[in-house]
């Protein structure tokens, strides 16, 4: 199931930041509140996993727990408020062309991968190699300990009334975005997902590109 | 400490390896260290419980339960027996051995004081002594700050007992009666663990009363996995999961 696509009227040519994030990458980056960031997948498929902390007071942060709760459904979309382990919004969905984002898969690390795959693909690259990265070269004291459900934008992972998950082809498509706006100032975290062990990313993980439009 | 009006279901148990037997009231919180080759029974004494559970590395407490590595690593929204609790480090904390319900709830979290009071109202310790309202996100702040462990360490949670489903759409089905009297779920500890829980009522749970139900935990030696063992053969992923696990103790 999608639900209604939503389109943005915001044009890249007014935009404060604009940046192509390689597959395979880590960004971390501060979003003031009234922002609009949009998350634009490239060339098709390609997650994107992405963790939000309020930039004046790290330990609260992105709560996927909450978020489903409170809008009584497991898919992100337009209209979703992303709240914090505090209960606070963090940010809206104000636009999505995709129609769906998973926030119960989590992100991909070489221990997981020996579990899921097999032992030997323990070296390859990992989202939570990118987020122990950034955050060990980052200006704040966050560290693992931080590090929890993430959203995984564009990604697809039905859940079935009878409990079952699995991670599906994606519904995701080149050009396909979704943007959200900061309802109070933050740290967006993101790895551009390298897992070439299942379909999240089409076996080929790709750029994602990031824009930023002032408030209005 | 036995209370006859209370069902505790011991099957399987031979009464010499109990180690020790506690109650924990509806809205309590607990906590405490669980030893790899032990087993906590967590049964509902009056059917209707919630027991949202947390699970650490007891020697290092960066190692936590992973909610998303465990529904992944295992195909699954929703823990019975034969799955097992993986850690962010992909070990096995914990394994589901026995379980008389079916279903326990991994993706809901826990109720904030805020959520308590909007449904049911303002009950506070001034008025109503240990009869006040309590939340599960109190109760296993509390207990983790006896560790030096808070917010930061407060992750996706297991709520046992609970059942909530979703549909076709994603839509959160919260289903009552999902555990009766007497229903009891087995964890067998593989690592040593730290356990926090509090049993203050699921967020979603529609009871128009605050009315949380008291839990009996049983604790014994029950022994490690062997070769033939369910959860370690559940899946393929559950025997690699088993492998990282017990390089750790060789």
């Amino acid at each position: 199931m999608t639900r209604a696509l939503t389109e943005s009227k915001l044009d890249p040519a007014n935009a404060v930041y604009n940046y192509e994030l390689p597959a395979g990458e880590p960004w971390l980056h501060r979003v003031k509140k009234g922002q609009v960031l949009r998350i634009l997948d490239l060339e098709g498929n390609q997650a994107v996993d992405t963790l939000f902390y309020n930039a004046h007071d790290t330990a609260e942060r992105y709560s996927a727990n909450d978020t489903l709760r409170a809008q009584g459904n497991i898919y992100l979309t337009t209209g979703s408020q992303l709240l914090s382990n505090d209960g606070n919004v963090m940010l809206t969905i104000v636009a999505d062309t995709c129609g769906r984002h998973d926030t119960l898969g989590g992100a991909c690390a070489s221990e997981s991968n020996t579990v899921r795959y097999a032992l030997e693909k323990r070296f390859m690259h990992s989202c939570r190699d990118n987020y122990l990265l950034a955050l060990a070269e980052s200006d704040t004291d966050m560290t693992k300990r931080d590090l929890v459900s993430n959203v995984n934008f564009f990604m697809n992972v039905p859940v079935t009334p009878s409990g079952g998950l699995s991670f599906a082809d994606g519904i995701s498509a080149p050009g396909k975005y979704v943007e959200l706006r900061a309802e109070m100032d933050l740290y967006v975290l993101i790895s551009n997902c390298p897992q070439i062990n299942n379909p999240c990313n089409a076996y080929n993980p790709t750029p994602a590109q990031l824009i930023i439009w002032n408030g209005e | 400490m036995t209370d006859p009006a209370v069902a505790i279901r011991r099957d399987g148990l031979d009464p010499a390896l109990v180690v020790w037997e506690e109650f924990v009231p509806g809205g309590g919180h607990w906590s405490g260290i669980m030893k790899r080759g032990t087993t906590l029974r967590l049964t509902d004494t009056k059917g209707g419980a919630n027991v949202s559970a947390l699970f650490f590395n007891q020697e290092e407490k960066l190692e936590r339960y992973n909610m998303a590595d465990t529904l992944k690593a295992q195909h699954t929204a929703y823990l019975t027996r034969g799955f097992v609790c993986y850690s962010d480090m992909g070990r096995v904390l914990c394994s589901i051995t026995a379980d008389t319900c079916g279903w326990h709830d991994t993706i809901c979290g826990v109720a904030d004081a805020k959520l308590i009071t909007q449904k049911y109202g303002t009950h506070r310790f001034q008025e109503h002594r240990n009869g006040m309202f309590r939340n599960g996100r109190d109760g296993l702040l509390v207990e983790l700050g006896k560790y030096g462990l808070g917010k930061r360490d407060l992750v996706a949670n297991v709520n046992f007992f609970s059942k909530v489903s979703a549909d076709d759409a994603g839509n959160l089905l919260f289903q009552p009666n999902n555990s009766k009297a007497g229903d009891y779920v087995d964890l067998r500890f593989e690592m040593n663990t730290l356990v926090v829980l509090s049993t203050a009522p699921h967020p979603l749970d529609p009871n128009p009363d605050y009315a949380p139900k008291r839990v009996a935990l049983t604790a014994w030696r029950s022994g490690t996995a062997d070769a033939d063992d369910y959860c370690r053969n559940f899946r393929p992923e559950n025997q690699r999961g088993f492998y990282n696990t017990e390089v750790l103790f060789r």
